[in-house]
């Protein structure tokens, strides 16, 4: 550690380097405590996404189970909607798919999938396996979109308002206090506002 | 088949039950003189490493035979992954590696068991029952914050795959030589601890330590070598050293562990610096700890930080506080106990080796504030700030040069006193010449002269100055040149070549990002780059677009290089590898970009693609450098003086370094 302990120090000398050293050491742990608190926060490291506040981009992107059929940003406009990207390859998702999943039973909100980078035949299996929450299913597979949205990765989820707005972001799993705490009291400004 | 993951949790907590056994009996015994406990130590060593490899074995196991019901093969394998990476998989994420760590902890412990005849049995129990406690702490991690075995239910049927970024050769060896270092400190540290109980410290059993630091250091040298090597090659971006917080977390310990090797050898010999090596050994363990928690604990990942457990960061932590706290109260409470050593004059050697260390432990320092100063701005609400190369780069460079400017002295100096003019005179000519070399490298060179100036003089007054010292020894009839002398000449001989490495791909590469069409040609650092186009290249479990760039020189053909850009079909993530043609004095280093224009543009259609050229003068010099210096640890560690039985009481054994 970075200790000034000097071992050969005079009789008065040491008292005072262990005091030092203490404070340094408990000031370390301290600091240390911190960033394991912070850690839990999986948007630490992530800058506030600089979309929020500002039009969704435009996309227009097949839907999973009909690849014949685009979908784009005007086609959704008219009332908010949640836009959860996922993929097969994320075993976080399904961590927060039953999460998800209850959420999307309470019909505040509309919940579009978006599936990134995946295999259609992965993603319809994984949907038939552990249920199919979302309204529709917007598949990305090359992941082109997915820059203009600034995802950089699944699980990630918006809030667009009915204007489309991105009105907030979530980068990591869902779980029930972000839903709470973060998703439903915007939703409710949100119908407020209206 | 389908129980064996259980197996390897129950090997696991027996492993934990028998660490509680090595450490409770022996240091009791050892402190009430209860030799039946004390000989507990030996035996709890050897069963807990079979239980632990049993465990490690089992989760390979569990790899090979690609049992995706295991969460942790699930998450880090996949059916596709080729069969070398499946046994490198097991330590490709969290659990894997921190069980490897608990098995590298098993290994040097039961090494330790074996090796120690020669000391008296209540030393060995109070090391022993050490090491046993720090495995307390390991193993109850893995059991209750980052269990390996955890089943995945129902099974998935097909795994994740392996990052990408670990399916290579070096990433293959890495880690587990990284570890052997991190861990290996573990030894010195015990028994500094152990001495800090027994309140004195024997010259003895110091002597008895300094290989396994040696050992330890040189490991810690090859395992950092080999991650920035791995980073060269993979990253595609053709640096060698980012002062990247995980990079910076392996550099500390080996900061401290370089001290700890000079001040160890002034102890042992004079029996100077008593309290300071004990806190030296302490330091370098702690932060070998501090690396593992900074790195795993999520709380300076940059990468891509979704959430990280809480928990484990916590659990980590308070086994840290308890660790460091508790050694640093011990070594406050009976540090002060150690007799002090032989006095020395200003000039002489123990001077020398304190300037190292203070230089050495400065370095350190300043790399754990510019790594935790992020951390310290977000908590106090400065803003999101990164510390980077700017900062680390000036303050290591101001720090190193005094040491390099110091080092040729320290073999030259007699130890306790001596006459400041004989070694200058010995060094004067030597140092006019390496001044001379490097003025005549500044006119010579084709750019950045002051960079390769430094880097020429510096390196060769290193290199001619430890040539001096091998004159003397030879010369000086009658005296021997032991394997220690040997191993700090070669060790010393690594920071010449380091020197000319690090510096003049500096102050000479250069590089181009360019948009190629094939066909094209483009001239850099003498030599001729031409681009061939890209076609498509099958791996095992990866598309990749690859890349042919004939490299010309004087106009012959050289080589062809192939850089790739791999998409692996687990996760669509895209990774480059560089085509490099490795030359001991300049590599050639090729890295594809991206196809240039959209879909329908007609550079597309040309196959147009970015790509980044560099010729990197002496850049294999950095980890040839590295490798000496390993190597003069290895070397240094067989010296015979270190295997002479304690019990002989041997004299004041000569006075190399």
């Amino acid at each position: 550690m970075n200790q000034p302990i000097e071992p050969a120090a005079p009789k008065r000398g040491p008292r005072l380097a262990v005091v030092v050293g203490a404070l340094c050491f408990i000031g370390f742990v301290a600091l240390l405590s911190y960033g394991v608190l912070q850690s839990g926060r999986g948007d630490r490291e992530a800058l506030p996404s600089p979309l929020i506040g500002k039009p969704a981009p435009q996309f227009s992107l097949p839907l999973l189970h009909e690849p014949g059929r685009n979908v784009s940003a005007k086609d959704l406009a008219g009332a908010p909607y949640v836009l959860n990207v996922w993929g097969s390859w994320c075993p976080e998702c399904r961590v927060e798919h039953p999460v998800l999943t209850r959420f999307a039973l309470s019909k505040r909100v509309r919940v579009v999938g978006y599936n990134l980078k995946d295999e259609p035949e992965d993603a319809l299996r994984w949907l038939e396996q552990f249920g199919n929450p979302y309204m529709l299913v917007l598949a990305d597979r090359d992941g082109r979109a997915a820059i203009d949205w600034g995802i950089y990765g699944a699980p990630e989820t918006f809030l667009v308002d009915a204007r489309g707005i991105v009105r907030w972001k979530h980068v990591g799993a869902l779980d029930d206090a972000v839903i709470d705490g973060q998703l439903v009291p915007l939703l409710r400004k949100l119908e407020a506002g209206r | 088949m389908q129980a064996l993951p259980e197996l390897g949790q129950v090997a696991l907590v027996l492993a934990l039950l028998v660490a509680l056994l090595q450490a409770a009996l022996p240091l009791a015994g050892a402190q009430r003189g209860n030799a039946a406990w004390i000989a507990v130590a030996r035996p709890a060593a050897y069963v807990q490493l079979l239980l632990v490899a049993g465990a490690f074995a089992v989760l390979t196991t569990a790899f090979v035979a690609q049992d995706f019901s295991v969460r942790y093969v699930a998450e880090n394998s996949n059916s596709l992954l080729p069969l070398v990476y499946r046994y490198t998989a097991v330590w490709g994420a969290h659990e894997g590696s921190q069980l490897l760590w608990a098995l590298i902890l098993a290994g040097w412990t039961a090494a330790v068991a074996r090796f120690s005849r020669s000391l008296p049995d209540e030393v060995v129990a109070r090391v022993l029952g050490v090491m046993g406690l720090v495995s307390i702490g390991f193993l109850s991690f893995l059991i209750f914050t980052s269990n390996p075995f955890a089943r995945l239910l129902p099974a998935v049927a097909e795994g994740r795959d392996l990052n990408p970024l670990l399916q290579d050769p070096g990433m293959i060896a890495h880690p587990p030589i990284l570890y052997l270092g991190y861990v290996g400190f573990v030894v010195p540290f015990a028994f500094a601890v152990a001495a800090l109980v027994d309140g004195r410290m024997d010259a003895r059993w110091l002597r008895w330590t300094r290989p396994w630091t040696n050992i330890a250091w040189g490991f810690l040298t090859c395992g950092i070598a080999i991650g920035s090597w791995w980073a060269y090659y993979e990253l595609g971006w053709g640096g060698w050293w980012f002062w990247d917080p995980v990079e910076n977390a392996s550099f500390m310990p080996w900061l401290a562990g370089a001290a700890l090797l000079h001040s160890q050898a002034a102890t042992e010999k004079r029996g100077s610096f008593r309290g300071w090596t004990v806190l030296l050994a302490i330091a370098a363990f702690s932060l070998s700890l501090l690396g593992t928690f900074l790195v795993r604990s999520g709380v300076l990942t940059s990468v891509h930080a979704f959430a990280a457990d809480p928990a484990r960061g916590l659990f980590i932590l308070v086994f840290l506080a308890i660790v460091i706290g508790g050694s640093l109260l011990l070594y406050a409470l009976r540090a002060p106990r150690f007799e002090p050593g032989a006095p020395f004059a200003t000039s002489s050697r123990e001077t020398l080796l304190l300037a190292n260390n203070l230089l050495l432990v400065c370095a350190c320092g300043m790399v754990l504030l510019g790594t935790l100063y992020p951390l310290l701005a977000d908590a106090l609400d400065l803003g999101k700030i990164s510390v980077g190369p700017p900062y680390f780069g000036f303050l290591f460079v101001l720090l190193m040069a005094p040491l390099v400017l110091l080092l040729p002295f320290g073999p030259l100096t007699k130890w306790q006193r001596e006459t400041a003019s004989r070694p200058l005179a010995m060094l004067a000519p030597w140092l006019a010449l390496a001044l001379v070399l490097g003025a005549v490298a500044y006119f010579f060179a084709p750019q950045g002269p002051w960079k390769t100036a430094a880097g020429v003089a510096a390196s060769a007054w290193v290199a001619l100055g430890t040539l001096r010292f091998v004159w003397t020894r030879v010369r000086g009839s009658g005296r021997a040149f032991t394997a220690e002398m040997l191993g700090m000449v070669l060790a010393h001989a690594g920071i010449a070549v380091f020197l000319v490495g690090a510096l003049l791909v500096e102050a000479q590469q250069s590089q181009r990002e360019l948009a190629m069409k094939p066909g094209q040609t483009v001239e850099l650092g003498g030599y001729a780059f031409r681009f061939e186009g890209v076609d498509e290249a099958r791996g095992p479990n990866y598309l990749s677009d690859r890349g042919h760039v004939q490299v010309l020189r004087d106009g012959e053909p050289l080589v062809l290089l192939h850089p790739e850009k791999r998409a692996y079909a687990s996760g669509g993530q895209v990774m480059t590898e560089a085509g490099i043609h490795a030359g001991p004095f300049a590599d050639v280093y090729v890295a594809l970009g991206e196809p240039l224009g959209a879909a329908d543009d007609p550079d597309r259609a040309a196959g147009a693609w970015a790509v980044r050229v560099h010729v990197k003068p002496f850049v294999r010099w950095i980890w040839l450098g590295a490798a000496l210096m390993a190597l003069g640890g290895f070397v240094a560690a067989t010296d015979r003086r270190f295997r002479r039985r304690v019990a002989e009481r041997a004299g004041v054994a000569g006075e190399a370094a």
